[in-house]
């Protein structure tokens, strides 16, 4: 059924795209260093990103081992530890995440899921990578400058961002500055790719109501992206500029260890505006992407379409949109003005409602399928728990009065981990196995991912479900340690503690099991085929596996329906590719009438 | 099968966590039920939407299992099932949406009969100030605080004189009676938060952000600091003491006022000098101190610390715990000079003595002890020179065997566990930060290289008067 | 931050539009014979698309620190407007004949006339590098008068607009130089005439712009 994908195309009408001029490689260095295939340049933001993100993770090792073993480790002291914290979020977040579904899944899926040869822009798509390489590499560097990197919480807050008493004010924020700056122009290159190619580089027949919703998610995260990423832009410059030049965008009259600074007037609350309108959004760059991800790998491994698709398409371009009104539920507890506190607590629990659809829609896909429990399958049902328990505490922090006692406690740490760390994450993996067979031609070890997501999801839960509680009691976030001196957070906080981070270390050593189970596979894996889930999508049905440069055959494939075709009756299998034309639909003994219901 | 049965594993452990968990809510002191009650509303609604959906969902894995003589229903959408659930939804998330509201309505509006009071904080202390007799809050500007000035009150301001400012970490509220708390920051960001009360807010430099509350239960309470403000986030601790009405009075009354703050008369150098003789016997004539009999070099002390520790020890907050034999030798000498003019004199006299130069008698590596010394730093002084903004005294000077007592002293509570002692528990948190004798003996080793005691310093002199 | 979200509702509204009109009452489920299609009109060249959307993005730069403008302004009292120098004004001018100058090498490049085209490019390229010189005159005089970008953050922010503002005309004047080196070299015509068409509608995208700014700065 595979090869019937090529032989389609082959008496299809020809294509209304003109044909896109490939630029080939013609060394080692242009192939496989400076390549402009999508293809290579989505492996190379995986590699960097998920090498960066494992950086993260041992940081966050550090992290759990101070908390869980309070004063045992010199290595880790409070400027440390603050350093951890913000390394840890700052790489899980931009260099890991979006870099990863938008940088890495973007580039690999676009071209291929919609029929195309590549990108609009294979040049730029290249300085896209280079610039995310080298703001990984600056980001890194501030590792190592007298001072090391900055400490001031991912979100970055001025005055304390750049004052004395934080650890990295000098070298480690500018670096910080500097490694953001260009990872969002390289990422303007980028998008600039996705969203172009997603609009002009459709295949014959791919309409919008046909592309999978992993694209749909990609293309929404990718304008959230473009739009968000300015604020964040905007808001480095000036501090940068309160911090070297002196101006006080930012930076207010203040009276620091002691002594006068020079600033006057500046309004901290101002930046915080700016960062939380990028910092919002962008748990949605993280999240769309994911949720599309995630409805395909359900559609494809329960055999049915994926239930209410239009609704889903909606849903997703509902939460994009709302995304950018609902920036300062970060910020009730920030001496913004309160009235502000009404206005957002609605938008943000409007925002639940096309989110609640899309979980329903998920389960609903399962509910009269065919579910076969393969790896990518369990991670994306790890997802949907995961997900619906971490939404669950974004309607606490959500409602306005109730974020007020729950505001930066571990209740939030507990919440935003669950939804957007562990919850895309699943996805990820999810991702992962369902197509490392496309890209390298190979199976993963089933043994080992059985393993690897059964650690990782029960561990994950185990870290994250309890700390809700220790925020429900008051304990504050980005302390280093409890000490002795608040009777309200007592020894039983510890010895939870303890327990969580043992929990941690399992969940990590487990991601070492995959990182060993992607290389070894690569040699040693069983021999894939073309399309082992049997999946719709066009990316199953390339020529070759793993897709050659230019993706399709001679021709590009022409699309005749939706990726959801699973399961139609009186069909012979029980999936038709999107570019299998309605009189080539195999029926089942005996011919059972037309394919369409 | 198995993610099937997990998930049902992982419903039950959840509801159980969520039944049997020892953290929860801390005892509510504050008007701020209806939050609780909210709370556990939203525990209800999420939780049974939780549930519910984890076991249709658990449900669907079970019963739609693999079998490939079956096929799935081919079902695009169905638009009546999508429509109530949306409805359904919508409801649900109104039902928790409205009494959040109406909570946050009532906490935007202070009642009018409130009192007020201001509270600042500062890398990482608190202050308060209440507004004195007049019931006004005299005018301030974060241009005029200085260590002399901590709030940065207008001296012209009539308003102000009669304003009482608490220099000590613990603020007192009276029962029953409606507050609104003022909030200033006089460096970064910090945030006032005592579980207990619900309500907190965010602490700005340069606008006075508020909320309020009625304290409901007298008791002492934990105020702790929520907004990330650098290396002593975690340390910056206080507590706030709700007290019956006549009570707050009388304790009011015994704080002293803006006004007298500002109206003491300069110290007397030569009175302090005859009363120093008192502690030539041991510390020396010139403060240089004395091993033999644990005796440390004082020349130079910061008067303002030099008070705070005399009153320490007369209170028994220090040098009273049975394993401080040292500290107990200095509780009598310290009553002589109880007089608050003496003392003031006599610690005037000692911050002017030029500091001697100590013998080194510990050795340990100064390069890891660089690293570590970064977090004594930002409250000591990257030079050990002390910072009086941050409450920290100079270290670089100091005889380095009496230093590692005291560290050892912080770490086994024998120092800074008083309940009265307000800063000596941040100390004992970071103490901790020395794991072990050598990372003690590599910090002091790196202490001794600071030469912060050879700097001028601009001494405050309203500094530690109401400790 | 309301001018901001006027932009970007504008922005959503267009996109909601498009989208609607795209997939309300289509049966996403329903197998056909590949025909359909729906892509962007012809008018939208995969060039033009990108530079809209890369126009979309320096928008929302421009709307955020404008947003950001107005937050401080009205945030505290120590707003001190910096002065217009009469310069600012023949810098506009300047501005603006460059945009005219590159809309003629357009005209020209569609009239198939290379010389025009060429001659056009050029001139608006002098001009465009005339204001760079003319909006460093100005930074300098106002720096001389005492206007430093610390001392007032009214000050700050025009420096950091106009910053803004030239460092995307730096960008591009590297476009353009790229545009240069195809008109020189044998490039195919219609390549070069892409390149100056979206060389001309970037410049009247940042003459609007900085009519915008110039705008901001005079009125407040």
């Amino acid at each position: 059924m595979a090869e019937l994908g090529h032989d389609a195309t082959s008496h299809a009408p020809p294509r209304e795209m003109p044909e896109m001029e490939l630029p080939h490689g013609h060394s080692f260095w242009t192939t496989y260093v400076f390549s402009q295939d999508a293809k290579t340049i989505a492996i190379q933001y995986s590699v960097t990103a998920i090498s960066v993100g494992l950086l993260a993770m041992v940081l966050s090792i550090l992290i759990r081992l101070q908390l869980g073993f309070p004063n045992t480790f010199s290595l880790i002291d409070p400027s440390a530890y603050l350093q951890y914290v913000t390394m840890h979020g700052m790489i899980m977040v931009v260099y890991l995440l979006t870099a990863l579904f938008l940088g890495g899944f973007g580039n690999y899926f676009i071209p291929l899921m919609i029929g195309a040869r590549d990108m609009a822009f294979p040049y730029l798509n290249m300085l896209s990578f280079w610039f995310y390489f080298v703001s990984v590499l600056v980001l890194i560097a501030s590792f190592f400058v007298p001072g090391g990197p900055t400490g001031a919480g991912w979100t970055l807050y001025p005055p304390q961002l750049i004052s004395e008493g934080t650890p990295g004010i000098h070298g480690g924020v500018i670096l910080m500055m500097v490694s953001l700056g260009i990872f969002i122009v390289g990422f303007t290159m980028g998008g600039l790719n996705y969203i172009v190619t997603i609009l002009q580089y459709r295949t014959r027949g791919m309409t919008l109501m046909r592309l999978p919703l992993t694209i749909w998610g990609i293309f929404l995260a990718t304008m959230l992206a473009l739009l968000a990423f300015p604020a964040l832009l905007v808001a480095a410059l000036m501090v940068l500029l309160d911090h070297l030049a002196g101006t006080s965008f930012f930076m207010p009259a203040m009276f620091s260890m002691g002594e006068q600074l020079p600033h006057e007037g500046g309004s901290p609350l101002l930046f915080q505006h700016l960062f939380w309108f990028f910092g919002h959004p962008e748990v949605y760059i993280v999240a769309l992407p994911a949720f599309g991800v995630v409805s395909d790998i359900l559609a494809t491994h329960a055999r049915r379409n994926i239930f209410g698709y239009r609704m889903m398409v909606w849903a997703l371009v509902a939460i994009g949109g709302l995304s950018f009104v609902v920036w300062a539920h970060h910020m009730y507890v920030s001496g913004m003005n309160p009235y502000f506190g009404f206005l957002f607590a609605t938008t943000t629990l409007i925002i639940a409602v096309p989110t609640a659809i899309k979980v329903y829609n998920w389960v609903l896909t399962l509910w009269h399928g065919n579910i076969r429990l393969t790896v990518p399958m369990l991670f994306a049902i790890g997802f949907i728990f995961t997900f619906i328990n971490g939404g669950m505490s974004g309607l606490f922090l959500g409602n306005v009065a109730l974020d007020v006692p729950l505001a930066d406690t571990y209740f939030v740490v507990g919440h935003f981990h669950m939804v957007m760390a562990v919850a895309p994450v699943m996805t990820i993996y999810a991702a992962i196995y369902h197509w490392y067979p496309k890209i390298t031609g190979r199976m993963l070890h089933e043994g080992m991912g059985k393993i690897h997501f059964w650690v990782t999801f029960i561990g994950a839960y185990s870290i994250f479900y309890p700390m809700h509680y220790l925020g429900l009691m008051g304990v504050p976030r980005r302390y280093f340690a409890w000490g002795e001196t608040a009777p309200f957070i007592g020894d039983d906080v510890v010895m939870l503690n303890a327990v969580i981070s043992i929990a941690a270390i399992a969940v990590a050593a487990a991601q070492l099991l995959f990182i060993y189970n992607l290389i070894r596979s690569r040699k040693h894996g069983e021999e894939a085929g073309p399309n082992p889930w049997q999946a719709t999508t066009l990316e199953w049905q390339t020529e070759h596996t793993p897709p050659t440069h230019g993706n399709f055959g001679k021709e590009l494939p022409v699309v005749y329906r939706w990726a959801y075709d699973y399961s139609v009756p009186g069909t012979k299998y029980d999936y038709i590719p999107q570019n299998v034309p309605p009189e080539e639909v195999e029926m089942a003994e005996p011919a059972a009438g037309a394919a369409k219901t | 099968m198995a993610i099937a049965i997990a998930v049902v594993v992982l419903l039950v452990a959840t509801v159980l966590f969520h039944v049997l968990s020892p953290w929860n809510l801390t005892p509510l002191a504050s008007n701020w039920g209806a939050i609780d009650a909210t709370i556990n509303l939203t525990f209800w609604v999420t939780g049974l939407v939780l549930i519910a959906v984890n076991l249709f969902m658990a449900w669907c894995i079970v019963r739609y299992r693999y079998d490939e003589n079956r096929r799935a229903l081919y079902e695009p959408e169905d638009k009546k099932l999508e429509a109530w659930l949306v409805g359904l939804s919508t409801l649900g998330i109104a039902a928790l949406l409205v009494p959040g509201l109406m909570i946050w309505n009532n906490f935007v509006h202070v009642p009018e009969e409130a009192h007020e009071i201001e509270v600042v904080g500062s890398q990482w202390h608190w202050y308060f100030r209440y507004p004195g007799e007049d019931g006004v809050f005299g005018r301030s500007d974060p241009r005029l605080i200085s260590d002399d000035n901590p709030l940065g009150l207008d001296p012209n301001d009539p308003a102000g004189q009669d304003d009482i400012i608490v220099m000590t970490p613990r603020g007192y509220l009276p029962v029953d009676r409606p507050v609104k708390l003022n909030l200033r920051s006089r460096d970064v960001l910090h945030n006032f938060k005592v579980a207990n009360f619900r309500a907190k807010m965010d602490m700005l430099p340069g606008q006075v952000s508020y909320f309020w509350i009625t304290p409901t239960r007298i008791g002492e309470y934990d105020l702790v600091c929520a907004q990330l403000c650098g290396i002593g986030h975690f340390a910056m601790r206080g507590s706030v003491h709700v007290v019956s009405e006549e009570d707050f009075e009388a304790w009011l009354a015994r704080q002293p006022t803006f006004a007298e703050l500002n109206g003491q008369r300069e110290p007397d150098l030569a009175a302090g000098q005859r009363h120093y003789a008192n502690c030539i016997a041991c510390h020396g004539n010139e403060g240089q101190g004395n091993q033999l009999l644990n005796s440390p070099a004082i020349a130079g002390m910061e008067a303002w610390y030099t008070k705070r520790q005399l009153a320490y020890f007369r209170e028994g907050i220090r040098g009273a715990h049975p394993d401080d034999e040292y500290g107990r030798q200095m509780v009598p000498f310290a009553t002589l000079v109880a007089d608050p003019q003496t003392e003031r004199d006599l610690a005037a006299y000692i911050e002017q003595m030029p500091p001697v130069s100590v013998e080194q008698t510990i050795t340990g590596n100064a390069r890891s002890g660089e690293r570590l010394y970064r977090t004594c730093g930002a409250c000591h002084g990257r030079d050990g020179e002390g910072i009086f903004g941050t409450k920290a005294p100079r270290l670089a000077g100091l005889d380095d065997w009496y230093q590692k007592r005291q560290l050892q002293h912080f770490q086994s509570g024998v120092r800074g566990g008083h309940p009265d002692d307000h800063y000596g528990p941040q100390m004992r948190d970071m103490s901790k930060i020395l794991v072990n004798d050598e990372a003690i003996r590599n910090v002091i080793a790196y202490i001794n290289t600071l030469t912060g005691h050879e700097q001028s310093r601009a001494l405050p002199e309203l500094a530690g008067r109401n400790d | 931050m309301t001018i901001t979200l006027v932009f970007l509702a504008a922005l959503l509204a267009f996109f909601l539009g498009w989208v609607l009109s795209r997939t309300v009452n289509v049966e996403p489920w329903v197998a056909d014979g590949g025909s359909i299609n729906d892509h962007l009109p012809e008018i939208l060249t995969t060039p033009r698309v990108g530079l809209a959307i890369f126009l979309a993005v320096a928008s929302s730069v421009f709307a955020l620190s404008i947003s950001a403008y107005h937050m401080r302004m009205d945030w505290g009292p120590d707003w001190l407007s910096v002065p217009s120098p009469a310069l600012l004004w023949v810098n506009t001018v300047i501005l603006v004949l460059g945009s005219l100058a590159l809309q003629w090498s357009w005209n020209a490049a569609r009239r198939d006339d290379p010389a025009g085209r060429r001659r056009w490019l050029y001139v608006g390229g002098a001009l465009t590098c005339a204001f760079f010189v003319g909006q460093i005159l100005v930074w300098r005089d106002l720096t001389a008068a005492g206007y430093y970008v610390t001392a007032n953050p009214a000050n700050s922010f025009f420096y950091f607009m106009t910053g803004l503002h030239a460092l995307h005309l730096l960008g591009g004047l590297v476009a353009w130089v790229r545009t240069v080196k195809r008109d020189r070299d044998d490039t195919p015509s219609d390549v070069v005439c892409t390149s100056v068409e979206l060389c001309t509608i970037y410049w009247h995208y940042l003459l609007v712009i900085w009519f915008i700014l110039f705008a901001l700065l005079l009125t407040t």
